[in-house]
């Protein structure tokens, strides 16, 4: 079968252990405020790929996998696109190949099969608070802790990972709450924070559409760093 | 001859090496494999901080006014300068070019006219007595080429075909096997030549003639180098005894080599494991500490980061930054399945850290994924900190070179004292492309390059047509390359012979005829528009392609796409066969390589629009990378795309490719970004690949530098096949690095 593909990664090497192919599909559920690649929320963007020619094209970088590395399936939301998604990580499963699953756990349901065949998830923690999720993302925080729930039952280990946006996910009250939520996720293995940067707004020039973070600045790094080190040491 | 005997050897272990010139048995005997971490490396002394910090103040004093000083009444010779000193009291390895450090030489012996000019460029003039002597008595190799040129390759040269041909200075690219002095002495060194000399009896042909000749050039040689020596109070007559003369020896006769010459490239061989069999012997004997070892690797190092020839502002353009290739090969695996890595090898690259980085020497790892893991992640870590690397295939050269070769220049292996190379350049292969299409015109000049091609004169480009006519192109071209070469290498042996570095190679020495090729990417492309998309060229009134319109995408070279890479692959195995079908001087084998150093940029200039979409004057891109911003699958798509142009046999000179990181997207951490590199190294060079030059740094720390060098006054980047101080750029240079493919993270 094929797939709706946004692009293909050859070196991520910040998406999961190692050195890392990263397939980034096409479509996504959600419209996160700050998402910076809005090309690909769209379901009928991308371009069409089949399952074989990916597979070939991912198993060329096979060379570069040792050391833990291997391939991550990114988005767009990758759970939108559930068989195709299986399909693939079950054949590389097959060619012993270690996969990552970075997602926002914005799926339809059904993903014992998926997790079954998936080394480690990035779980991209939006919000914690369910009117603070949908005023982020558009969405509903049900189907996040539903998927909580199936990588809890699949056993599968997780690294979350949380974007930082200045005055809208750096304050304290919410920081605190995060963690305490993250407490609560199964397998935390370490986690992230992703500083926010605004490299995306001219993707949506390009698209014609306003940016919805327009005047909001890059997060600091080394703040973001801080953060990270402050509130989340337990599990890095 | 029977087993020799020294005092000095005490302590070693004996084996073929005591019979004849063997280093590499010696080495093999001998050596300490290291497979540790880099904990027990020490910092600088007091008195190597001396020294390097009164060089420093004069690198700085060099940076501003290009030319620190010229030596103008005396010419190169071995022993032709007065001893010079920077610190004396606190040098522990002495020795300089001239009598002034940093002071340059005059070599007249390559061409009168180019080392005028770069006097005048200066404001400097040559001795008038001296200009009289090589005016009425002595003949440069470059007059004795252009007395030999055929008509075909100075219209070639003009056009810009063949480029940076080493027809007016010195070829260089030949090393000396500067271990040699250091193990025997030179008084053996001088017997062995003797007897070689007299065994070299029998119908005197050309050859033989011309042998005969040159090794009592060389015999001569040595005799100098022994005096130039001695003029430091350096007696090599017998072998070093213990590290410190180890290091002194091998300098020395390293450094008879840039007294003598100024070819292109003087590169240093392989000398830190060798060395490293005296360091421990001394450590062992308890007369050296570790704090002494990397004291003598410092200030080893201090003096070749002082080597300078005297250059024109053209050559410059070819070759920027000053370069002088110094290389030394590091590491790399023995044929016995031990690695040469040892700790003298970590304390060659810790000179970056107790020194700071710096362009020279180029300093060259030679990479198997065998090697200790240890020593692989601190290769990276220095990489990451210093961009003054590059990694080359040890599993692609072993098998064809033996475990004791070194790299002349940048990607050009030869068997330490068994083979020389003969410098060829390179040859612009994308615009072979366009006189494929234009009928051989050039399509900046309006005159025919190349005869005999039918133009093509069709709306739309027609693939198999083009093909047709480039590998026509290609075989013309390829002949009067070779002939060109045999030219510049029958005149350099005559006029400009490198009797010092020659005499520390075997007296029957294998050579290595090495021609280059630039503008590959922009060929595989534009043949893959024409096959894949449509492409009309547009023409002037002389008929002559000025500009193309593509209708259509196309696979470009750099994205792992086979229909793409396969069109480069297609273009370096055919130049290859068509140089091979060309007999060279004195049985020379055919080598090719696709590399630029920093020529790509003036190529481009001389290079009309081209079907791929890139216009009159812009740069080619360097080396075998592909074109800066089309390869869109990220790093490891393009280092695949690379990976698959072949070696042996094809480009066995080096297939070139510089990879430029920001060091975010190498990982979260430093532990992280140490290991990733590991995985890409080790991921690339296992598909068969040859060479790359690894850079880790932000794209606005260059831009950042171009306005305010001053801020970054040891700012180092490696470019094809070397490293380069980016002050030392043209802005046009800078600017063509600054826009070349940065990987960042999505």
């Amino acid at each position: 079968m094929t797939g709706r593909m946004h692009a293909l990664e050859s070196m991520g090497l910040v998406d999961g252990p190692g050195v890392r192919a990263v397939v980034f599909l096409q479509g996504c559920p959600l419209r996160c405020r700050y998402c910076h690649n809005p090309d690909s929320q769209c379901d009928a963007g991308g371009r069409e790929i089949g399952e074989d020619e990916l597979l070939r094209r991912l198993l060329r970088l096979r060379p570069y996998f040792a050391r833990g590395g291997g391939v991550t399936f990114s988005g767009g939301e990758p759970l939108g696109q559930p068989e195709f998604l299986l399909r693939m990580l079950r054949r590389l499963k097959r060619e012993g190949i270690h996969t990552c699953l970075d997602t926002a756990g914005a799926g339809l349901g059904d993903y014992d099969e998926i997790l079954a065949n998936t080394d480690l998830v990035l779980f991209d923690v939006k919000h914690e608070d369910p009117k603070a999720y949908r005023r982020l993302t558009g969405g509903d925080i049900a189907r996040p802790r539903a998927f909580v729930e199936a990588v809890r039952r699949a056993g599968v280990p997780m690294w979350v990972r949380h974007v930082v946006v200045p005055g809208l996910t750096d304050g304290e009250e919410h920081l605190a709450a995060l963690r305490a939520y993250i407490a609560t996720l199964p397998r935390v293995e370490r986690v992230e924070l992703l500083p926010y940067h605004s490299m995306g707004a001219e993707k949506y020039a390009a698209l014609g559409r306003p940016y919805p973070l327009a005047g909001v600045p890059d997060m600091d790094k080394a703040t973001c760093a801080a953060l990270e080190r402050r509130w989340f040491t337990t599990w890095n | 001859m029977s087993t020799m005997t020294y005092p000095q050897w005490e302590g070693f272990c004996g084996g073929e090496w005591q019979r004849t010139v063997d280093v590499r048995s010696f080495i093999q005997r001998n050596y300490t494999p290291y497979d540790g971490d880099e904990s027990f490396l020490t910092g600088t002394t007091a008195r190597t901080r001396a020294v390097w910090s009164k060089c420093e103040a004069l690198l700085l004093r060099e940076l501003k006014q290009g030319v620190l000083d010229v030596e103008t009444h005396i010419v190169s010779g071995i022993d032709n300068f007065a001893p010079g000193y920077i610190d004396r009291e606190n040098e522990v390895i002495v020795g300089l070019q001239t009598d002034a450090p940093l002071k340059r030489i005059v070599n007249l012996y390559g061409g009168k006219r180019m080392a005028k000019s770069s006097l005048e460029q200066y404001g400097y003039t040559l001795d008038p007595e001296i200009d009289r002597h090589f005016c009425e008595y002595r003949k440069t190799h470059n007059e004795g080429v252009f007395d030999a040129y055929p008509q075909r390759t100075r219209v070639a040269r003009n056009a810009g075909l063949l480029t940076g041909l080493p027809d007016a200075y010195g070829r260089g690219r030949i090393i000396g096997d500067y271990r040699r002095v250091a193990l025997y002495g030179i008084d053996r060194l001088i017997e062995f030549k003797q007897q070689d000399l007299l065994e070299l009896d029998g119908p005197m042909d050309d050859e033989r003639i011309r042998l005969r000749e040159e090794i009592s050039e060389q015999i001569r040689a040595l005799g100098q180098v022994k005096a130039m020596a001695a003029r430091y109070g350096v007696d090599l007559s017998a072998p070093a005894a213990d590290a410190r003369e180890a290091v002194q020896f091998v300098y020395m006769a390293y450094l008879a080599g840039v007294k003598e010459n100024n070819g292109a490239a003087t590169s240093l061989g392989r000398c830190s494991t060798f060395l490293d069999i005296y360091m421990e012997r001394d450590l062992e004997r308890g007369v050296l500490t570790e704090e002494g070892a990397q004291e003598l690797m410092d200030q080893f190092i201090i003096k070749l980061r002082l080597v300078r020839h005297l250059r024109t502002p053209e050559y410059n353009e070819l070759f920027g930054g000053d370069p002088t290739w110094v290389t030394e090969a590091i590491g790399g695996m023995g044929v016995d399945g031990r690695s040469l890595v040892t700790k003298n090898s970590f304390r060659c690259l810790h000179t970056l850290t107790n020194l700071g980085s710096a362009p020279e020497p180029n300093l060259t790892v030679l990479w198997s994924e065998r090697l200790p893991e240890n020593f692989k992640r601190y290769c990276a870590k220095m990489s990451i900190d210093t961009d003054s690397i590059q990694y080359e295939s040890d599993e692609l050269m072993r098998p064809i070179y033996g475990d004791d070769y070194a790299i002349a220049c940048c990607v050009s292996a030869m068997t330490l004292g068994k083979q020389m190379q003969f410098f060829g350049a390179r040859c612009n292969i994308a615009k072979c492309l366009l006189y494929a299409i234009n009928g051989g015109m050039d399509e900046r000049l309006g005159v025919q390059v190349v005869p005999g091609i039918e133009p093509i004169t069709d709306e739309v480009l027609d693939y198999d047509r083009v093909r047709e006519n480039y590998e026509k192109v290609l075989a013309y071209v390829a002949e009067l390359y070779v002939d060109t070469m045999n030219i510049i290498h029958f005149m350099h042996d005559k006029y400009a012979y490198e009797a010092s570095q020659m005499a520390l190679h075997d007296s029957q020495v294998e050579r290595l005829t090495a021609f280059g090729i630039a503008g590959l990417s922009v060929a595989a492309d534009s043949l893959s528009a024409i096959r894949y998309a449509r492409v009309k060229p547009v023409r002037n009134d002389q008929g002559i392609a000025v500009d193309f319109v593509t209708e259509g995408d196309f696979p470009q070279y750099g994205n792992d796409d086979d229909r793409a890479d396969d069109e480069a692959v297609f273009v370096v195995r055919t130049f290859a066969r068509e140089l091979k079908k060309h007999p060279l001087y004195r049985n020379a084998q055919h080598t090719l390589s696709a590399l630029t150093i920093t020529s790509n940029v003036m190529y481009g200039k001389k290079t009309g629009t081209t079907p791929d979409g890139r216009k009159l004057g812009e740069p080619l891109a360097p080396g075998a990378n592909p074109m800066h911003g089309r390869d869109v699958n990220g790093a490891l798509a393009s280092l695949n795309s690379v990976a698959k142009i072949p070696y042996r046999n094809v480009c066995q000179d080096g297939v070139s490719n510089t990879f430029t990181v920001v060091p975010e997207a190498l990982g979260r951490d430093d532990e992280q970004r140490r290991d990733n590199l590991v995985s890409i190294l080790d991921g690339y060079f296992g598909q068969g690949a040859h060479h790359l030059n690894v850079n880790v740094l932000q794209r606005e720390t260059l831009i950042e530098a171009m306005d305010h060098p001053e801020k970054y006054p040891s700012l180092t980047i490696r470019v094809s096949g070397y490293a380069v101080n980016f002050n030392r750029l043209s802005r046009e240079q800078q600017e063509e690095v600054v826009r070349r493919t940065f990987h960042t993270a999505i």
